[in-house]
Order: C-alpha cells, then sequence, then structure tokens
C-alpha cells in the first residue's frame, strides 16, 4: 500500500508557489503472477468494484485490466447526467443509493468530481406522457426520492427561455422534476476512483487486452492477456458494449446487444441553462457544463454495431430537435460529435451477479444508464464477490431473470425512447 | 446512413428499414419448453465481426430481408429475401 498526497487547498498553494511536481495518481505495475480477483474494463464499474473490494472488504490483491486506458470507453463518452428518478421500484431505490455515492464521492476520494445537483427536468409534451410521470413521481415519493410533476408556469420559472405557449408543435404541459438530479464530471470520477484504489493496493493495467478465460473443471483459474497470463480465480466482465465477446470466452451467453449511442457538444456560452432538460418525444437530452458547453445526448442509433463512428443523421435529427425545444440556439456551432458503445438488454435492466461458470461475474446490461448506476455498481458488486452472493439491491438484475421470465420493466423510464 | 440495396428496390437508406437482430434458429414450437424459448427470445451471440440478420423493409416493399453486415465497418456483403438463403 502506498500512502497519497492528499489533495487540498493548501497543497495547490504550495506546490503553485514551490512549483515542485504533482506525484503520479496511480502507479504503472507489472503483471503479477496471480491475483485474487481480475477486474476486466477499466471504466467507472470497474474502478469503482475495485476500490470498494480494496476499502469495505480489505481485498486488495485485485487487477484492473483495460485493453486501452482507463475511461476510454463508455465512462468517457456518456452525458454525465446523475439522477434517480426510475419507474420501478428496486429500479429507483438502486439509483438512490447511486446519487447518495455520488453526493459524498468527492470527499471519500479525496478527488474534486465537480457534481452539480442542477436538478433534471422531464418534458411531457402529450397527456399519455404526463400519466407516466405521475406514476413515477408517485413510485419515487414512496422510495422517499425528491421527484414531482410540475406545471408548466413552474417550469418557466425554472427555464425561462422555453417556450411553454401552446405554440410549438411540441407543447410543454408539464414536467416531471427532480431537485438532486444533475451533472458530474465524467472523468474525474474515473480518476478518483483509480487514485484512490492504486492508494489501497490495486494494480491499474492499462493496454492489457485480455485475450481469454482459462476455465479447469468448469471454474475460472485465469486471465489470459497481451502482456502475459494471470492465474486467479474471481474475473468480473465490466466491458459494457463489449460484454458478450469477454462472457463468450468463459462459455457464457448474455441477452446483450451492441448499439452505438451519440452525443454531441457545443463551443462554449455564456450560463443560461441550469437545470438538465430531457424530452422524450424529442428524443434529446440537454445540459450546459460549467465551462459553458451544452451537451446533448439522444436514443441508440437503430441497429446494431460495434463501430464508434459519427453520423450526419444523428447530427442533423439532434439539431431539428435541439431547435424546436430551444430555437435561440440556432447560430450555435457544433463542436464535437462521437459515439459510445451500450449493451442493451431486453428489459433495460442491467444483468448483475454470477453465471453459470463459477468464479465468472457480470456486471453489465447497462445499456444508455450505465455511468450514472457506477458508484453502486461497484459497491454491489464489492459485496457480491466478499460475501459470495448477491445482496439485495442487484437480486432483482441476475442473469437467471431471463430463463426464468421474471423480466424487470425499465423502459419507460429511461430518459429518450428506445 | 447505410444504403441498404434491397433485392426488390434497389438501393435505399436504411431508415427505410426495421433492423430486426441477428439471425438465429427457432426451437420446434410443438417440443420447445418456456426456458428453451426464453432463451431464444432473450438470449444474443453479439460477437461482432460479420453478422447475417434480419431486416425488414417496412417503407418498401415490406418484405423480410437477410443481410450479412460487418458489425464495426457496417459493409453489407449480402442481401437476400428471407426464405430465399442458403
Amino acid at each position: 500500500m502506498t500512502t497519497r498526497e492528499k489533495f487540498s487547498a493548501w497543497g495547490l498553494l504550495r506546490h503553485g508557489l514551490s512549483r515542485s511536481p504533482w506525484e503520479r495518481m496511480w502507479d504503472h505495475h507489472d503483471l503479477a503472477p496471480s491475483y485474487d480477483v481480475v477486474i476486466v474494463g477499466g471504466g467507472v464499474h470497474g474502478l469503482a468494484t475495485a476500490y470498494y473490494l480494496a476499502r469495505n472488504h480489505s481485498i486488495t490483491n485485485v487487477a484492473v485490466v483495460e485493453k486501452s486506458y482507463i475511461g476510454s470507453g463508455g465512462s468517457g463518452r456518456n452525458t454525465a447526467i446523475v439522477r434517480s428518478n426510475y419507474l420501478t421500484p428496486e429500479g429507483s431505490r438502486f439509483y438512490d443509493r447511486s446519487v447518495e455515492l455520488y453526493e459524498g464521492l468527492a470527499d471519500d476520494l479525496n478527488f474534486n468530481v465537480m457534481f452539480e445537483q442542477r436538478g433534471h427536468m422531464t418534458l411531457a409534451h402529450s397527456d399519455s406522457s404526463l400519466r407516466t410521470m405521475r406514476w413515477r413521481a408517485e413510485v419515487n415519493k414512496l422510495e422517499g426520492i425528491d421527484s414531482s410533476v410540475i406545471s408548466p408556469e413552474d417550469v418557466k420559472q425554472l427555464a425561462p427561455f422555453l417556450d411553454i405557449t401552446d405554440h410549438p408543435r411540441y407543447p410543454i404541459l408539464g414536467a416531471l422534476w427532480h431537485p438532486p438530479g444533475g451533472i458530474i464530471r465524467h472523468d474525474a470520477v474515473v480518476w478518483g476512483y483509480a487514485r484512490a484504489a492504486a492508494a489501497l493496493g490495486v494494480h491499474i493495467h492499462q493496454e492489457t487486452e485480455v485475450t481469454g478465460i482459462d476455465i479447469a473443471g468448469g471454474k475460472v483459474t485465469g486471465v489470459q492477456t497481451s502482456r502475459g497470463a494471470i492465474a486467479t480465480g474471481t474475473v468480473v466482465n465490466c466491458t459494457a458494449g463489449w460484454a458478450s465477446l469477454i462472457a463468450a470466452m468463459a462459455d457464457v451467453t448474455l441477452p446483450i446487444t451492441t448499439r452505438p449511442l451519440q452525443a454531441a457538444v457545443t463551443e462554449p456560452v455564456k450560463q443560461f441553462l441550469h437545470p438538465v432538460i430531457v424530452s422524450g418525444s424529442l428524443h434529446t437530452y440537454v445540459s450546459q457544463t460549467s465551462r459553458g458547453e451544452l451537451v446533448f445526448g439522444a436514443s441508440v442509433d437503430p441497429f446494431a454495431s460495434y463501430s464508434t463512428r459519427g453520423s450526419l443523421e444523428f447530427a442533423t435529427g439532434l439539431a431539428t430537435h435541439v431547435l424546436e425545444l430551444m430555437p435561440g440556439l440556432a447560430n450555435m456551432r457544433l463542436l464535437r460529435q462521437w459515439a459510445g458503445l451500450c449493451d442493451m438488454t431486453p428489459d433495460f435492466g442491467p444483468v448483475i451477479g454470477p453465471t453459470t461458470t463459477p468464479g465468472f461475474y457480470v456486471d453489465v446490461g447497462w445499456g444508455t444508464y450505465g455511468f450514472k448506476a457506477g458508484p453502486v455498481a461497484g459497491e454491489s458488486v464489492a459485496d457480491m464477490i466478499a460475501n459470495g452472493r448477491p445482496g439485495e439491491l442487484i437480486a432483482p438484475f441476475g442473469l437467471d431473470r431471463f430463463e426464468a421470465g421474471t423480466l424487470t420493466a425499465e423502459k419507460g423510464a429511461a430518459a429518450v425512447g428506445h | 446512413m447505410l444504403v441498404i440495396v434491397c433485392p426488390h428496390c434497389g438501393p435505399r437508406n436504411s431508415d427505410e428499414f426495421t433492423y430486426q437482430g441477428e439471425r438465429k434458429p427457432r426451437p420446434e414450437v410443438s417440443t420447445t419448453d418456456a426456458a428453451e424459448w426464453r432463451r431464444y427470445l432473450y438470449m444474443k451471440a453479439n460477437q461482432g465481426g460479420w453478422a447475417t440478420e434480419r431486416w425488414f423493409h417496412g417503407s418498401g416493399c415490406r418484405r423480410f430481408l437477410m443481410l450479412e453486415r460487418h458489425m464495426s465497418t457496417n459493409e453489407i456483403r449480402s442481401v437476400s429475401q428471407v426464405g430465399e438463403t442458403k
């Protein structure tokens, strides 16, 4: 275990005046011949799992194996929105714990993750979506989550530039308002977990691709990587869009289809948009970062693919929808457009738990809302590995639910239509 | 935009079509059980590379097509009508 310098305002001042270099946030290690736990995928899920294994359960002989650099997949490509106003009791309970962990994360990790709870507003443009929102709000209230349906006048108060008249093609009839929701610096979450996990003794192996999983007597015995072999009895698959490829190495088939989800960001402008605005009917969500850029997201691409290339029809479709909502943005320019790979499941719920191959665990199927679940998934998976069975929060999301026919029903609560 | 060369309608933009997922053998309906049927419904290979998949030309000839498409490059190497594939 290595002790890390504590980040503080005093430290910033001292380094600034003395110009002394900052220490590395995590070290490079040679592959050890064996680890107690090997986590495949160095995103927020994998790193959070490693951190909670070390912190909550004192399991520190852990490797996080990442084929590229940490946070290069979904963790660095999402639109950084955090919320817990889900439709089902199991979904909202789960994400509420995640929001709670995010609220304390900066102190916990001693790393500024820039969590801004600006409020999350889902617009209703039809009677049926207003009805679903009332349903969601009631489920949320029963779980103790701050969530309510508000009137168009309240919408105008919170976001004055939105047109609440009946002139637009999709008029605003009300909204689901969720004050604890907000945005966060997603890279900082990845780096914070990596730094804190490394300080507790976890090895982070970047540019190390898993090429095979060794199975003997039906059980996991090791992992083959591009840098050599590792012996281990426990492997956790945290690879999101690539989950099916890793699972196949352990003879496990998943109910997952890989779909690209595109997003875009504009040039920075003066702050004018405080809450996160979502419109299901218009297939878009918008937030303004603290730097002033507007971040836009949409629904997943219309067919499965492992390609992360952006498409022109996404950009034009997005612009059409955003301008319907905020015509004043017509002269803004897009700076970047990108795609991340989403691991979509048939019921839009995650797949988290043990598999038919003993020692091989999955934490996948997060689809379009994996980032906001990172901390609670990490905590729950760590708990499952330490105790040998899934805890109460994740029990509804087992892989066996598909064969048993006990699917969850989270589709209605995804930010935009699928 | 992908361009799919429909055997009936010629080259058309992919937004005329609905993607219906990868091709897989359907269990015999008269003898299958619930677990096997659900495996067929929900489980996917999703292995990347060349995939055989079904598309529906909803805004065209309204026929079901079988495509061979590369999951990383989106290149399409064959299109045929369902039932006429090898």
